[in-house]
């Protein structure tokens, strides 16, 4: 209840800073609109932006699911195959490097205007912090708590699945958490680079079109969205972890 | 009811350990001769760093990180492996499970069916039978401890390793806790890891001090375990085993 208070106050704050900003410069609204000039738009342009909202709405859950599913796997397997872990390790590492914006354009080469290219971008850049977080958590496993699974006769796959996968669930909700932030920018640089539809493309269409207001509203539903399934994501890991502090 | 929190056979065993054990090329201990006594209290203690808990390790068939050439042999020539509890400073208890689960959390990990009421009669036999739905974080140390002592039990091993159980307790906790393990782990052939002095007056059937040369036999007193803090006896074997403690060289 608190907590609802506290976001609904900095939100009615930062509003009226936005609207002290353009009453102060007097700047033109193709420049910065106002927040109700960005509310006129968002309600008229309702239907547009749903339209649009739904598809990058699709591409950011369906690359969630498989991202994350992809970064747990990974994880697992860099913790049962030191084989994995010498040669795997460092090349995850090292793709860490390369900035997945840069790979958008010749991802839409390869797989085009659609969604496709647009779920891979955002499975791309949330894979990382899954698998990296969840293989912390898999690893960081009490020494003491794996002694004692040996001295009980556990064998190695009972450990990692009563042990240490159990462990490692705060960390692995770490990882989503940040996946579900990540995601949509995944997602939005997918269709800033080459799309037809989605919100990334209508903000740019809007942008192009000095329709600023619209962009605004097509990033604030964006925005929305993210805070959502952020909450969505961390209720949904608090709720595995609730023994953790 | 024939539960079995006492003796698990008959015949126990008890375990001898002979050899050396080097560290990266540094001798931990060398010729060096370990006998724990079947069915009774072996108390080792000495300063830290000189290898006692290395000894827990390699009876509890645990990872090391160092040499061991030697043997380790049971009276009736059984291996040790399996045979073992082991319960240690810290509770170990997995803090995603209730304290009923964490009782029987050698069977979740074998695999094995689990047999809830003899778990359930343990907990009560430790005194916490109004809080087996409650998770580790719940409980105090000391409670948590008994968690461990049941869990230990629950196992049912005839070889049962203490690493300094009691240490992280408070006075009069350690003194209950002490009590309690002593009587749930009778008929148990029992190695007890511990600084404290007192503790090893109280429980030992045998007192071994390691140091870098070795081990030594420390005399016990005439009278059996476990024996009361306060009574001359107990008091004067603490005071005996302090001053051989104070003269021995830093490990």
């Amino acid at each position: 209840m608190r907590k609802g208070y506290d976001i609904a106050v900095s939100f009615v704050l930062a509003v009226g800073v936005w609207q002290l900003v353009v009453w102060a410069t007097g700047v033109p609204h193709y420049i910065l609109p106002g927040p109700y000039r960005v509310w006129q738009s968002f309600v008229f342009n309702f239907p547009l932006i749903m339209e649009h909202a739904q598809i990058t709405i699709a591409e950011v859950l369906i690359g969630f699911v498989i991202g994350a599913a992809l970064g747990m796997t990974t994880a697992m397997h860099l913790m049962v195959s030191p084989a994995a872990r010498r040669f795997m390790l460092p090349v995850m590492v090292f793709s860490q490097a390369v900035p997945v914006f840069a790979l958008a354009p010749i991802l839409t080469l390869w797989l085009g205007y659609g969604i496709a290219s647009k779920i891979v971008m955002a499975i791309l850049i949330i894979y990382f912090p899954v698998a990296s977080n969840f293989f912390d958590g898999l690893r960081r496993c009490d020494p003491g708590l794996l002694d004692l699974a040996q001295t009980m006769g556990a064998s190695e796959t009972s450990t990692l699945l009563r042990l240490r996968l159990p462990a490692a669930l705060p960390s692995l909700g770490s990882g989503l958490r940040l996946a579900a932030v990540y995601a949509p920018i995944g997602a939005v640089i997918g269709e800033w680079v080459g799309s037809s539809q989605g919100l990334g493309y209508l903000m740019l269409l809007a942008n192009g079109r000095a329709k600023i207001d619209l962009m605004f509203a097509a990033l604030f539903v964006l925005a929305l969205f993210t805070v959502a399934l952020h909450a969505l994501v961390g209720r949904a890991s608090k709720r595995m972890t609730d023994w953790s502090g | 009811m024939a539960l079995s929190t006492s003796s698990p056979a008959s015949g126990l065993p008890g375990v001898t350990l002979q050899g050396d054990f080097s560290h990266q090329h540094q001798v931990l201990f060398r010729d060096l001769e370990l006998r724990v006594e079947a069915a009774e209290w072996t108390c080792l203690l000495g300063p830290s760093g000189v290898g006692k808990s290395t000894l827990l390790r390699l009876l509890a068939g645990l990872e090391t990180g160092g040499a061991f050439t030697g043997t380790i042999d049971t009276d009736d020539h059984f291996p040790l492996q399996g045979r073992v509890a082991y319960m240690g400073q810290a509770d170990l208890l997995a803090p995603w499970l209730n304290i009923h689960d964490n009782v029987l959390l050698g069977a979740r990990l074998r695999g094995s069916a689990p047999d809830h009421g003899r778990a359930e009669t343990l907990i009560a036999r430790v005194g916490l039978a109004d809080h087996t739905a409650k998770r580790p974080a719940a409980l105090s140390g000391g409670m948590r401890q008994r968690v461990a002592l049941a869990r230990a039990l629950m196992e049912d091993r005839p070889f049962v390793l203490l690493d300094e159980p009691f240490a992280a307790l408070d006075a009069k906790t350690r003194a209950e806790m002490q009590e309690l393990a002593f009587e749930l782990l009778a008929g148990r052939t029992v190695l007890l890891v511990t600084h404290d002095p007192s503790e090893a007056a109280r429980l030992g059937h045998h007192i071994l001090i390691m140091t870098a040369n070795g081990l030594n036999r420390h005399p016990t007193p005439s009278r059996p375990p476990i024996r009361p803090y306060d009574a001359p006896e107990t008091l004067a074997a603490q005071i005996a085993l302090m001053s051989q403690l104070r003269s021995q060289p830093d490990a």
